[in-house]
């Protein structure tokens, strides 16, 4: 799968029902991103930041779908949690791509990183159905929201104008607003009941059992 | 697969009946249009349609789509 390729057709089961793509997805831009598993702490901190932004990629004619090798119910269940202990709902679809068909045919498995959990790809795709950008990232490291709506930007404004953009282009002047939360890390989550059952009494910042963060300082 | 518009013994959900009902109002209508006044994602009201042309409730012609003698039958 490269830049400049036609987006792959497959027909795939979401969270907000089957999809047939790209056919259902033509006139828009599409971001269709991987993520390694549900109910996992990295996952959840993206999930949650893309809905919060969601407006801003409507803005952008721009619609979201992810995917992991989850089924449907586990999907459900992870974004009812989600919403649940954050009171944010995840308002786009997510692929249930249980036999990992999917996944294989974008490339999103990376031996290397895990032959179960597909890593953190991100295809940009236009609303003629072509590849346009693709970002990969480790399953350790959450994505930067905001570079994949200045990604989108840079190439709406390349289309629009016959232009290219510079190192760090941004439509407008900006200060991208990072606070204290933003330098805080993700601990591992527990990987046994009773790992889980005492994970809340270890002082960390929980939002549930498996999605807890702590300071470095 | 199926968008869960028609059950299998043949009824409309109610979100396949919301979609039907607004060509009470017009004769045809797009895609777009039809997500625009359901304010429903334009990818999940296109599913719907798909199922809703297998099942010969709507017929899409061009880019409108309309509604069928039997599409009128459930409403």
């Amino acid at each position: 799968m490269r830049i400049g390729d036609q987006a792959p057709a497959f027909e795939a089961l979401t969270t907000m029902g089957p999809i047939s793509f790209p056919e259902d997805f033509k006139g828009q831009w599409v971001i269709f991103f991987s993520h390694p598993a549900d109910f996992t702490p990295v996952c959840s901190t993206e999930f949650l930041s893309f809905a919060q932004m969601k407006e801003e990629f409507d803005k952008r004619n721009a619609q979201l779908i992810g995917l992991s090798i989850d089924s449907n119910f586990s999907h459900i269940a992870w974004i009812m949690n989600l919403k649940e202990k954050t009171g944010i709902e995840i308002p786009f679809p997510i692929i249930a791509d249980v036999d990992g068909k999917v996944a294989q045919l974008y490339g999103m498995l990376h031996p290397g990183e895990s032959s179960t959990a597909t890593v953190r790809a991100v295809f940009i795709i236009d609303p003629n159905s072509k590849i346009r950008a693709i970002i990969y990232y480790p399953l350790s490291c959450g994505r930067n929201i905001r570079e994949i709506l200045r990604l989108i930007d840079a190439l709406q404004t390349a289309d629009k104008y016959g232009v290219a953009t510079p190192a760090n282009w941004v439509p407008v002047p900006q200060t991208w607003e990072f606070t204290e939360e933003n330098t805080k890390v993700i601990v591992p989550p527990p990987l046994t009941y009773e790992d889980a059952v005492k994970r809340k009494e270890q002082g960390y910042e929980c939002i549930d059992w498996y999605f807890c963060k702590k300071s470095l300082k | 697969m199926s968008q869960g518009c028609i059950s299998s013994d043949g009824k409309l959900s109610e979100r396949a009946l919301e979609l039907i009902r607004l060509f009470l109002e017009k004769d045809k209508l797009t895609d777009l249009e039809i997500s625009q006044k359901l304010k429903r994602p334009l990818f999940q009201v296109r599913s719907s349609l798909r199922e809703l042309c297998l099942a010969g409730i709507l017929e899409k012609v061009e880019e409108f789509y309309r509604i069928t003698e039997k599409g009128k039958s459930y409403l």
